[in-house]
């Protein structure tokens, strides 16, 4: 039951105009971006905001290209100035490069990612094929469930990203056309109550010729390696921040949404399903039905991806019976997706013994109808009750295609 | 720091080679935009000489981002000192190779001056990629003898001419497009000068003879690159809003072979059977430029 004065404040809009309204009230200071379906009409808002005057002491620089778009916030924040993009698919793939380069000089560029099938086939609908092939480039990831947390996160990842202890940029990940695209009642983020929660940025080291500093210098191998383990650093660092920082937005807005992860029904579960995005509203639809039956199914929410919350998921899956992990990607090669790899992987060395198998689905935009979310649950129960027989899999393959 | 640093804004003791082109060029170049400059700098012999962490050569800021995005990291720069109110004291200049200008960084560079960033963009052009070892780029001159354009028992080198960068970047509405060399510093720095004082995006290209990989004694440059000049291969000029309002004369110009003799890159054409026509046609480059810039 929503309180009716909250009611009030609730407008529904597009996913994506409630987007670039967040950015918007982040006051960012250089917006650079390039269009590409389904982030579109991020983009475009932002651009008619520019042209209403709506957003103050901020250049919009129109690039040729993804790389550039990304570049130009390269250079923009090594000034000082706070910058916003946003993108998808091919537009992330083409800044792989600089994706690397911007964390790598720890430059706190903030950028919407609206998840999107990689080509070939090209595929303009929605999977997290796109940021996951990102995500050994030093950038946060935080994957959102909904538009209201789209909107919430972007204030928050450049309070994370901006903390002179981090210096990390981030990505706010949203399902492309799924979040981006439908129209939801949503808060849109006031002004004043984000002025008082994100205070300017004050980076520690700019480009100025009054105090002349070097970035981006050459590194031999006997320098470059604590390069790396600082930036290792900065993210482990970031982990505590990511949940004060969520704690912090709670007691300002009064909406929280979760912090490295959420749970949902999760104290008690026997089974749960973890998965990323907004895939997690129908999975808690299905548990809602499993648990009206009185069986003890939960949901593990993954917001934050990088970094990687091992002991937190550790600790949320201990008591569990059997854990499925669903992902909207694959790593070709090992017939798994990453989610499933990395909670493998953070369990190993870990006192927590519960079986895991994992789903690759959703790819290209497939729908995950409740059916099959119905249809992992029982193979988890199986597999809780006599052992893994099958590891990984796609869900709901087309046989008559293959 | 500003106010009492050396004129030039880049300390020696990097590590080029002796007789490095690219210092040359870019101590020309701050000499010309003064301290109130931020650098970009893309990847190259430049950038990885001089900035061996934890050390730096720049006594301005200077930002090295990626082989290709100069031109892009330059407008954010830009951008981000006008969205913050610091535009007007503050000069924004790149400086990069022929290779990051010319080839895989044309396309962020076209963008930028597309959108009229005001900065100013100088090539270094020494003619091949030298932090690689001395690969063609479309900088690479006719007949060149590169590590992927060899001379051969079947070929004379670079097949291809140079690419007509300037012409491309007055085509894009620049308002002031020039070509010095840096076997003349006083003509580049008051070319960088000017760039760097007239409101929009200007472009300078410098000739910067390398003598590691033209293959020639670490003493030459400056010299080499006069003769550049002298035999008429480097025409030195001044586009302002398209137009050539500007030539430096040549007097008497020496023939190209007294330049190509110079060098281990043009050595194939004084042996091989056939180097003679080679050198006709080097000729006839010459000849085409004293033509058509009016070189005399
Ligand atoms: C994407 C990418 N491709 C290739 C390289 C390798 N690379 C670094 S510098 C360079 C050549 C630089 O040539 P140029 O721009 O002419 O500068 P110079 O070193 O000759 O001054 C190359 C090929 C790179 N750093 N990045
Ligand atoms: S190879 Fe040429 S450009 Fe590179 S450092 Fe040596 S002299 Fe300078």
């Amino acid at each position: 039951m929503i309180d009716p004065a909250y009611r009030k404040k609730m407008v529904v809009v597009e996913g994506s105009y409630a987007v670039a309204h967040s950015a918007k009230v982040c006051r960012p200071n250089v917006i650079s971006a390039y269009p590409i379906t389904p982030q579109t009409h991020i983009v475009e808002h932002l651009s008619q905001f520019m042209a209403d005057g709506e957003i103050p002491n901020c250049e919009y620089v129109n690039v040729e290209a993804e790389f550039s778009a990304i570049s130009t916030l390269i250079g923009a924040s090594a000034v000082g100035a706070r910058t916003y993009s946003a993108t998808t698919s091919q537009g992330l793939l083409l800044m792989h490069e600089a994706l690397f380069n911007t964390s790598g000089m720890r430059l706190p560029v903030v950028m919407t990612v609206a998840n999107r099938a990689v080509s070939a086939p090209i595929n303009i609908w929605n999977d997290h094929q796109d940021a996951i092939a990102q995500r050994d480039t030093g950038w946060m990831q935080l994957y959102v469930e909904d538009v209201q947390e789209a909107c919430d996160t972007l204030p928050q990842l450049y309070k994370i990203a901006e903390d002179n202890e981090i210096m990390v940029p981030g990505m706010v990940c949203m399902d492309g056309f799924i979040l981006s695209h439908v129209y939801e009642p949503v808060v849109l983020l006031e002004q004043d109550l984000t002025d008082d929660f994100l205070p300017p940025f004050q980076p520690k080291d700019i480009l100025d010729p009054e105090d002349p500093k070097t970035f981006g210098a050459f590194a031999s191998p006997d320098t470059y390696e604590e390069f790396r383990y600082l930036h290792e650093q900065a993210m482990q660092k970031a982990l505590p921040k990511i949940e004060a920082v969520a704690k912090e937005f709670e007691e300002v807005y009064g909406r929280y949404h979760g912090g490295l992860i959420d749970g949902y029904m999760l104290d008690d579960a026997e089974i749960i399903i973890m998965a990323m995005g907004s895939i997690l509203g129908t999975i808690k639809d299905v548990v809602d039905k499993y648990r009206a039956k009185g069986e003890k199914i939960g949901v593990l929410k993954v917001r934050s991806f990088r970094p990687f919350p091992k002991e937190q998921i550790c600790k949320a899956v201990k008591n569990a019976h059997a854990v499925v992990v669903l992902d909207k990607n694959i790593s070709i090669g090992t017939n798994e997706g990453a989610l499933f790899t990395e909670t493998k992987s953070c369990l190993y060395n870990s006192k927590v013994r519960v079986p895991v198998i994992g789903y690759t689905v959703g790819h290209g935009g497939r729908d995950i109808p409740v059916e099959s979310i119905a249809k992992v649950i029982e193979e988890t129960k199986k597999v809780a009750k006599s052992g893994i027989t099958v590891e990984s899999q796609f869900l709901d393959l087309k046989e008559e295609l293959l | 720091m500003s106010k009492t640093a050396p004129k030039t804004y880049i300390t020696s003791g990097h590590s080029g080679c002796a007789g490095c082109c690219d210092a040359f060029a870019a101590k020309f170049t701050l000499m010309g935009a003064g301290p109130n400059t931020i650098v970009i700098n893309p990847t190259g012999c430049l950038e990885v000489m001089s900035t061996p962490f934890p050390y730096s050569s720049w006594q301005v800021p200077w930002i090295h981002s990626l082989f290709e995005n100069a031109g892009a990291v330059a407008s954010g720069v830009e951008a981000a000192l006008k969205a913050l109110g610091k535009k007007d004291d503050i000069k924004v200049v790149s400086i990069g190779g022929d290779g990051s200008t010319m080839d895989i960084g044309l396309g962020a560079l076209s963008g930028a001056f597309e959108r009229g960033h005001d900065f100013t963009y100088v090539c270094m052009d020494n003619e091949a990629y030298m932090n690689t070892g001395v690969q063609r780029s479309s900088g690479t001159p006719f007949d060149a003898s590169t590590t992927t354009t060899p001379a051969g028992k079947v070929s004379f080198g670079n097949p291809r001419p140079k690419k007509n960068m300037p012409a491309i970047m007055a085509a894009h509405g620049s308002p002031y497009v020039a070509t010095t060399s840096i076997g003349f510093p006083r003509d580049m720095i008051r070319k960088v000068k000017k760039a760097t004082e007239i409101v929009g995006p200007t472009y300078i290209h410098a000739q910067a003879p390398c003598p590691t990989g033209w293959g020639f004694d670490t003493s030459k440059t400056l010299e080499i690159a006069k003769l550049a000049v002298e035999t008429c291969l480097w025409p030195m000029y001044e586009m302002e809003n398209g137009e050539i309002t500007q030539v430096r004369k040549v007097k008497n110009p020496r023939p190209v072979e007294e330049y190509l003799r110079t060098q281990k890159r043009f050595k194939h054409l004084f042996t091989m059977k056939g180097g003679e026509e080679e050198i006709k046609k080097i000729q006839a480059i010459a000849d085409w430029n004293i033509e058509h810039f009016g070189l005399q």
